[in-house]
């Protein structure tokens, strides 16, 4: 059974941060059209913030290298996705505890707590034009893919999957939450640039699982 | 558009420089861009911080001292501060009584103190926390965040910095504070754009002949735009929401605001039409401000904030207030 050690972590972490740099205008331009027009900017920021601080040693155990994630994202990125995004990844590693790697189910019941943090933080519920319209999607589909038997890769990849669609969909949808729903019907129209980053989010771990199994696939 | 700075991404730390140059009495955390007094209130007393984006000023570092703030946390402009600064704030200030938290209704400044009284918590710090949303230009408040958190903030820090400084504890401070929530309404319009720094272009378009009505105070959207009318229906458009919204007959606090980019010969002006409409509804004007006390950076136009008041807001409103935006009595 394939799973995910703490090197895949900051893997993801890594793939995370790039996609996020190089994606960021485009973040930046998601926003401007419903938000403050610095989800881009202040993501990028926090993410080079978590991979100067793991780069400089990362904890050997999942849930201390989670909880580092967190807390830096907490206090580098600001606005509303700084605590939101914090709190996902210090909630999966208080879920995760103490273990060197997650298998798929732990990872999955991991990323169930850190949404479940975001809920409880953001009391955003499904429509309400949020990153948890690209979140829920994508952790039922690895939930599904998991009991149905896929391996760790495949099933982060249909959670991928997930979340892009979950993002496509609201584009048509009102904002309820946030700055941008300040702007009712005028929000209808754009994709969310939560749901954007939250997606990258998903399309990176997928990269890094599938990263992962490849060099465990070559060492066995 | 042009602006005194350097370099846009300096506008806060140098803002900040100059701060604690002009007042001796404030002491300024460079590092997490936190204006404390430099005495500290006596032991044994709830202190109170607040904090925000920037460019809103005198809002929130101007009612740091005595009778007000004891600590208020800036964050860049318009942008919510972190929560490990909010922390060392409310660590910085805590005098074994607690800590109330005034925060104003936008998401990110609620998750962000949230989370900063969470952290805060675990260090044994008790944190009281009020949102500030009387912002009546919000109609679809059940569909949106709610209502923004504006004027009001001003009148409400100056009322419960007088009853933490009468050593009020945390938990009547907290009552009180809701309590001014729920009495207390605004409404603002808008004749120009502000100009963030970093951006260095107006926020929105507003042609030369057209004016926002119920604008917020970073440029966000208000509840319409129309051709620019006389100050006199100015006026109707800014009571006639609040009117609609609270029954503010009876004595109260009233405080015509101005954003930052009006004159205060107009702003007096402005003063001059929304107190007939005000008494002719009943209200009685007891305690008035008038001038730029929550502002959006350099946006032409004004806010009106009307607060129902009784003997006791009123005893508090007259305690000795010395802060670099607001003083009298000391």
């Amino acid at each position: 059974m394939a799973v995910v050690d703490t090197a895949a972590l900051v893997d993801w972490v890594h793939r995370f941060r790039d996609v996020i740099a190089e994606k960021r205008e485009w973040l930046t331009e998601l926003d401007s059209a419903i938000g403050d027009a610095d989800h881009g900017a202040n993501m990028s920021r926090g993410m080079e913030a978590v991979v100067a601080k793991l780069d400089a040693g990362a904890p050997a155990t999942v849930d201390e290298l989670l909880k580092s994630v967190g807390m830096t994202l907490v206090s580098s990125v600001g606005g509303a996705s700084g605590p939101l995004y914090g709190t996902l990844f210090l909630r999966m590693g208080m879920a995760a505890g103490p273990v060197t790697e997650l298998d798929a189910s732990a990872l999955a019941s991991s990323l169930r707590a850190g949404l479940d943090g975001i809920v409880a933080r953001g009391k955003a519920e499904a429509g309400d034009k949020t990153m948890f319209d690209a979140m829920a999607p994508a952790l039922d589909a690895l939930d599904a893919a998991i009991a149905g038997g896929a391996d760790l890769s495949a099933a982060t990849a249909s959670a991928a999957e997930a979340a892009a669609s979950g993002r496509d969909a609201t584009e048509p949808l009102v904002a309820r939450k946030g700055r941008a729903s300040y702007l009712g019907e005028r929000s209808a129209g754009h994709v969310d640039p939560g749901a954007a980053s939250t997606t990258l989010l998903f399309e990176t771990l997928a990269q890094a699982t599938a990263q992962s199994a490849s060099q465990a696939a070559e060492s066995s | 558009m042009k602006k005194l700075i350097n370099n846009p991404a300096d506008v806060l730390a140098e803002s900040l420089r100059g701060v604690a140059l002009a007042h001796p009495e404030l002491s300024v955390d460079f590092e997490n861009h936190v204006i404390t007094r430099a005495v500290p209130k006596d032991a044994g007393k709830v202190a109170v911080v607040s904090g925000g984006g920037s460019g809103h000023e005198p809002l929130h570092g101007g009612y740091v001292g005595v009778g007000m703030l004891d600590a208020a946390v800036a964050g860049e402009v318009f942008t919510s501060p972190t929560p490990d600064r909010v922390q060392a704030a409310t660590k910085a200030v805590d005098r074994g009584a607690g800590v109330l938290h005034i925060v104003k209704n936008y998401t990110g400044d609620v998750l962000n103190f949230e989370m900063a009284a969470e952290l805060a918590e675990m260090e044994g710090i008790e944190v009281g926390t009020v949102i500030v949303d009387d912002d009546v230009a919000v109609q679809d408040s059940l569909y949106t965040a709610g209502r923004r958190g504006v004027g009001l903030t001003v009148l409400l820090e100056k009322l419960v910095g007088a009853a933490a400084e009468e050593g009020q504890d945390l938990a009547s401070i907290v009552e009180l504070a809701k309590r001014i929530n729920g009495q207390g309404r605004s409404m603002g319009m808008a004749l120009t754009s502000c100009t963030v720094p970093a951006a260095g272009k107006p926020t929105f378009d507003l042609p030369e002949d057209q004016m926002e009505i119920g604008i917020g105070i970073h440029g966000e959207p208000g509840r319409h735009r129309e051709p620019l009318a006389p100050a006199s229906e100015i006026a109707r458009q800014l009571v006639e929401p609040i009117l609609a919204d609270l029954d503010v007959a009876g004595p109260a606090i009233v405080m015509l605001n101005g954003m930052g980019g009006s004159p205060l010969i107009e702003l007096y002006l402005m003063y001059g039409e929304v107190v007939p409409l005000l008494e002719k509804a009943g209200v009685q004007i007891a305690r008035n401000l008038v001038g730029d006390y929550i502002t959006s950076l350099d946006m032409a136009g004004c806010s009106l904030t009307v607060l129902k008041a009784d003997d006791e807001l009123l005893r508090l409103w007259d305690a000795p207030v010395n802060t670099p935006g607001l003083r009298w009595g000391a």
